[in-house]
């Protein structure tokens, strides 16, 4: 077995191949004969009712096939979209959770929403299409405004005061008494801005209906195809799942976006059937920006009590958070249950309370997106806690070292409902900070100060839940499913490896790390081993990629099906070698009679299981096992980020000069992916601090619908990046993993902004904190 | 109408609609999928080959403009048994994760080198202004389009 | 896209007379802008006129005092002539920032100016420098031809064919780009013919223009410091998400300060 592909080393990735050469397949390169094109009928109106849709002139148009519309859709008994989260209120009650059809019916609630699908020969004759039906509508005031929306008119009807839910999480009483005998409360009003997803490949299905077996087949854009096939199947009603396959092959980044279930995926499998052929649909990136979930938008109000010794003695948090329209898939649990979960932080603050009221408004509906609720709850601890630490005129890092939860604490119980299972917070702050020089930041204010420049420095103490979740706890919690993952390994007769896992690759590069997973503990060659992903109709069951979970979870469970083949393997081996049992040891891919040369190798042994001639009586042939792997607490990855702005006093520009990542995973299987997960989130996280913003204007309208408006981080945003590790392994999962996907995104907002309030003396500044912003800012 | 283009150096005789993108061109006629369209507005880059030894987004050029062409494509730069340079560095240096981006980027990359050889961080960041990335923050990138400007 | 007439004349006048006989016709010359709006179905023409085989609308010519370059000639050209790099090194640095290099090797300078966006980065070299823009039958000062919000003293089908930019003593241009689009939020061009100082402004207001309040301060003291005096009134500015009109105010003296630094260096 070859050391240098296992666990720990920095394989270069079995995926890139096909995608440096351009041979990759994304949804949007498949095709099949006979195949038809889809447009939506969106609204324009953020707010209104739909009266009458005349398509006559659509449908005459040569090339088009049909135009159906969400009437259609709820007669032929497909059901709404489900929210997969039930939320409690502080009261005890259930989230109020309005109807979501996939194609609206009788109003439409946000711009850019369907009501409707044009299906024709080609993609330009769908669009000229769907611009020749006419549909009236009867404009309503828009619901926009995130404070004004809870006392404004229903958005719609059963839902009081646009309240999804009013939620609370910890002890009120006890933080309310705490914060009055506080000796110092820090108090600051905050935003996290709105963000647009934006993978760079953009929404696509392709539908395939089988009259004759009543199959059907669904290519998408999905980071949990048999997530999506449960919900197709169990909600919407659109197939039974036996009758139903879902493909995402090669996808194009997710963050989050490519996790829910959408309408128009659902519409494009509908119409392929009513109409008979594979029907395609691929969004546009101007479609992408109304059509995808999009991500944060809260307001908060956040107060820090400390003692006179500095100690944190309460955390009081009340947010507003936007839901959007409709609660998309897991739209619910984002500002709750990823979220108030995370107030404690790094820090023993011995008493919190978070209370979140989630409202609807006629803006796109609103999940998760990379990092989903941590990045937001990060973002009010290290922003109060900084401010505490300006108000009381002591250095930041002092402050929060002085509150932090010691390494012997563990585990370590929150006030919010977590128990941290293992960490050293400490450790990853003094890295970080030798790693930014940060004594001597002083001096180079100075040296800044001389080029007209105003240098600061920022950090981000942060914590995550990951490793999405004990399904006990998340089902007691609300959630509709079980959390686990499932992972088969077949050793195929000449001693190769198949893996088969549940969870889903789109660009995190799990046929490589998996791969190295299965090598290391079978003892094959890296090269062996072949990981399939991403099709209902090879992998038995899964829940797919989200939450940094993959290797927590998907990893843990194919090296519970690794056990079990190396379990099998050895009673084959033992009745060969006309051992014990107990006598088989099993290392490096040889299964081996203890104290003796008398051996077989994995592939041996897989040959016998296939051709059983000298074979236990009592044992099935074949090698291949399955096991799903249920986590018994979440991870919790952790670190310090530090950023180091300049700020040009004459423009307000800020330049992100550096940026110190310091993440503890536990153990990593291939350090060259971590970090590339690492820079991918830091990039992201510096892009919601500086740059980035989902903006609607009064009617509703997105104002930052393209790159022309909306932006995205560009390579000469950034610097290059310092990436760096402590390490305390996971506990209580197999490979002592954690989880790499988010921190960089959850760490990077805060860290960021914490740097500009640093530069500019100030105590706020919201994000992005645009050139303007800060100039204005600074004319104080 | 009749386009005459060479592709990857084969030459085409093909009959499009007016309208039609060069992308369209490539990706629905000649079935060349790895150029991808990324966005509507010209700025993501990910549609990017060569036309005439230049980058330009296939995306924002009509079929009818790239008659008498000659355009490269990421099929045209390497094959799995011999990478371009800029390839083999963007697997070593793991410059890419969901690969959507990277076919563009790569072909951007070639001729922001070819023109540039002694190319600094700086000069590469800024010479990349037109392709978005959203996995792996640049920095990646940055090392692979650096390392092959030495091999190329 | 809707769908069009695609055609590619062989000369100027075939030219014309397609745009004169098109419903809805529009010349089409590096199409960076054009096909974009197309795509997002915002414009709709019935028929696209390719200039690219129109022969006399390409070459850079570089005169005494002039330099001259040929409407279809590709910004990525204008940024790499060596040419214009010695003899007027401000434009080749500036259109060395429109846009993305992907976009240089396909805009073009007709195309660009004819279109007058309000954020182009060729208008400020245009009234800053004082070129002279020429069409098949007439010749267009630099300072009438920038009418408002992309309207040019251009008539329906004139075509341009060159552009003449005077050489200055010394001159500097100074971008202040969108974050987003990296169009420009202000671009100013500075320059020195000799003492007689020109500032030519674009991104601020509805069409590129001269600031001559900046002007005559630095006609009396060629200094970044001199600026500091001037008052740029925001009125008529454009204000939208990325930047106010004050803001834009503010940011034209802060880019004529530094392109007078440049152009000083």
């Amino acid at each position: 077995m070859a050391k240098e592909q296992g666990i720990g080393a920095a394989v270069k990735r079995k995926e890139d191949l096909r995608f440096i050469t351009g041979s990759g397949r994304y949804t949007d390169d498949l095709n099949q004969p006979g195949q038809l094109y889809a447009a939506f009928l969106r609204s324009p109106y953020a707010r209104a009712d739909i009266l009458d849709i005349r398509s006559e002139e659509a449908e005459a148009l040569e090339g088009v096939v049909a135009v159906l519309t969400g009437v259609q859709m709820a007669e032929d008994g497909l059901g709404d979209l489900p929210c997969g989260w039930q939320v409690k209120q502080k009261d005890g009650s259930d989230m109020v959770s309005a109807p979501h059809p996939p194609l609206a019916v009788q109003a439409v609630n946000y711009v850019g929403e369907p009501y409707g699908i044009v299906v024709a020969d080609s993609i330009a004759t769908a669009l000229q299409a769907a611009e020749l039906v006419t549909t009236e509508f009867r404009e309503l005031d828009p619901i926009v405004d995130l404070v004004l929306a809870t006392d404004s008119e229903r958005i719609h009807a059963d839902v009081a005061r646009n309240l999804a839910y009013d939620w609370e999480l910890g002890d009120a009483e006890a933080t309310d008494a705490a914060m009055q005998r506080a000796a110092h409360v820090t108090r600051i009003e905050i935003t996290n801005n709105r963000l647009i997803p934006n993978a760079m490949e953009p929404r696509a299905a392709l539908g395939i209906y089988e009259a004759a077996t009543e199959e059907h087949t669904l290519y998408t854009t999905s980071q949990n195809p048999h997530l999506e096939r449960l919900v197709l199947s169990a909600f919407v009603q659109i197939a039974p799942e036996h009758k139903l396959r879902v493909i995402a092959p090669d996808v194009g980044g997710g963050f989050g976006s490519k996790i829910f279930i959408y309408a128009e995926e659902t519409a494009v499998l509908w119409a392929a059937r009513r109409v008979g052929r594979p029907v395609k649909w691929t969004a546009s990136r101007s479609e992408a920006f109304l059509a995808d979930a999009h991500g944060r938008d809260h307001l908060t109000t956040v107060e820090l009590g400390l003692d006179a010794q500095n100690n944190f003695v309460a955390l009081r948090v009340s947010t507003r958070a936007n839901l959007g329209a409709y609660l998309s898939t897991f739209g619910s649990s984002v500002p709750t249950y990823l979220y108030g979960t995370l107030m404690a932080g790094q820090y023993r603050t011995p008493n919190i309370h978070v209370e979140v009221s989630g409202v609807y408004t006629n803006t796109s509906p609103v999940d998760a997106y990379r990092g989903a609720g941590r990045p937001e709850a990060t973002y009010v601890v290290e922003r109060v806690v900084e401010t505490a630490a300006r108000e009381l005129g002591v250095d930041p890092a002092d402050l929060r070292r002085k509150n932090m939860i010691p390494p012997d604490a563990f585990p370590y119980e929150t006030p919010v409902a977590l128990v941290y299972d293992t960490g050293n917070y400490e450790a990853s702050l003094d890295k970080a900070l030798a790693l930014a020089d940060y004594v001597a930041i002083a001096e180079r204010k100075a040296e800044a100060a001389g080029r007209g420049k105003r240098r600061g420095i920022g950090l981000a103490c942060y914590i995550e839940a990951c490793g999405l979740a004990p399904s006990k706890l998340a089902i007691a919690l609300g959630a509709g499913v079980g959390l686990y993952e499932s992972g088969e390994i077949r050793v195929n007769p000449t001693g190769n490896v198949t893996v088969f896992t549940g969870s889903h690759s789109h660009g995190q590069g799990h046929e490589t790390t998996f791969a190295q997973v299965v090598a290391d503990r079978l003892g094959v060659e890296f090269d062996a081993v072949e990981v399939v992903h991403g099709d209902t109709g090879r992998v038995e069951f899964g829940l797919g990629t989200y939450g940094s979970r993959s290797i927590a979870v998907g990893g843990s469970a194919l090296c519970r099906a690794a056990d079990k083949i190396i379990a099998k393997g050895s009673r084959i081996a033992a009745h060969m070698l006309e051992a014990e049992l107990e006598d088989i040891d099993f290392a490096d891919g040889q299964f081996q009679v203890r104290d003796s040369n008398r051996s077989l190798s994995l592939g041996e042994v897989a040959f016998a299981s296939y051709v059983p001639a000298d074979y236990p009586e009592d044992l099935e042939p074949g090698l291949s096992e399955k096991a799903f792997y249920d986590p018994e607490n979440f991870t919790y990855p952790a670190g310090t980020h530090i950023a180091e702005v300049e700020v040009d006093v004459d423009t307000g520009v800020v330049e992100l000069v550096s940026f110190i990542a310091v993440d503890d995973f536990g153990h990593v299987i291939n350090p060259m992916i971590v970090e590339g997960q690492v820079h991918g989130g830091v990039v992201q996280g510096v892009g919601q601090a500086l740059l980035e913003h989902g903006i609607y204007d009064d009617q509703g309208q997105l104002q930052t619908g393209s790159y022309m408006d909306y932006c995205m981080p560009r390579a000469d945003d950034v610097p290059d990046l310092v990436v760096d590790a402590t390490v305390t392994p996971c506990p209580h999962n197999p490979l002592g993993v954690k989880g790499c996907g988010e921190a960089g995104a959850i760490g990077a907002p805060a860290a960021v902004i914490n740097a500009v309030v640093d530069a500019l003396g100030t105590n706020d500044i919201s994000m992005p904190a645009t050139p303007e912003k800060v100039w204005r800012a600074l004319q104080g | 109408m009749q386009v005459e283009v060479t592709v990857n150096g084969q030459a085409h005789v093909l009959e499009v609609a007016d309208n039609t993108l060069l992308v369209e061109l490539l990706r629905e006629n000649l079935g060349l999928t790895g150029t991808h369209v990324g966005c509507d507005t010209s700025q993501c880059g990910a549609c990017t080959v060569h036309m005439d030894g230049r980058s330009v987004k296939a995306c924002t050029v009509l079929a009818a403009q790239a008659q008498g062409a000659e355009v490269v494509t990421i099929e045209g730069i390497g094959s799995a048994d011999a990478l371009h340079p800029m390839q083999e560095a963007f697997r070593d240096c793991h410059a890419l994760q969901c690969g959507f981006c990277t076919p563009g980027m790569i072909m951007s990359a070639i001729d922001l080198v070819s023109r540039n050889p002694g190319i600094d961080n700086a000069g590469v960041r800024a010479g990349l202004e037109g392709n978005i990335c959203r996995c792996t923050g640049y920095h990646n990138i940055v090392r692979a389009v650096i390392q092959a400007a030495q091999n190329m | 896209m809707y769908p069009f007439n695609y055609h590619r004349p062989q000369s100027a006048d075939d030219a014309l007379a397609l745009f004169k006989a098109a419903e809805d016709g529009i010349y089409l010359a590096g199409g960076q802008t054009l096909l974009p709006t197309m795509k997002q179905r915002l414009a709709a023409p019935t028929d696209l006129i390719d200039l690219c085989n129109v022969p006399d609308l390409r070459g850079i010519e570089l005169e005494t005092q002039a330099v001259s370059v040929g409407a279809l000639t590709l910004h990525s050209e204008v940024a790499g002539h060596e040419g214009i790099r010695s003899a007027l090194p401000v434009l080749s640095s500036l259109a060395g920032e429109i846009g993305d290099s992907q976009v240089r090797n396909r805009g073009t300078l007709g195309g660009s100016v004819a279109n007058s966006d309000p954020a182009a980065d060729y208008p400020a070299a245009i009234v800053g420098l004082g070129a002279t823009i020429h069409t098949m039958d007439r010749s267009i000062e630099g300072d009438d031809f920038f009418k408002d919000l992309f309207e040019t003293a251009l008539n329906p089908g004139e075509l341009i064919t060159r552009i003449c930019f005077p050489v200055p003593e010394r001159a500097a241009y100074q971008k202040f780009p969108n974050p987003a689009s990296r169009y420009a939020i202000v671009g100013v061009l500075v320059a020195d013919f000799s003492g007689e100082i020109r500032v030519g402004v674009t991104g601020a207001g509805p069409c590129a223009f001269r600031a001559s309040g900046i002007e005559q301060v630095l006609n009396a003291d060629l200094s970044p410091e001199s600026i500091d005096a001037v008052e740029v009134p925001e009125s008529g500015f454009n204000n939208d998400l990325h930047a106010s009109a004050i803001y834009r105010a503010h940011l034209v003296k802060v880019m004529a300060k530094r392109a007078v630094a440049d152009l000083l260096n």
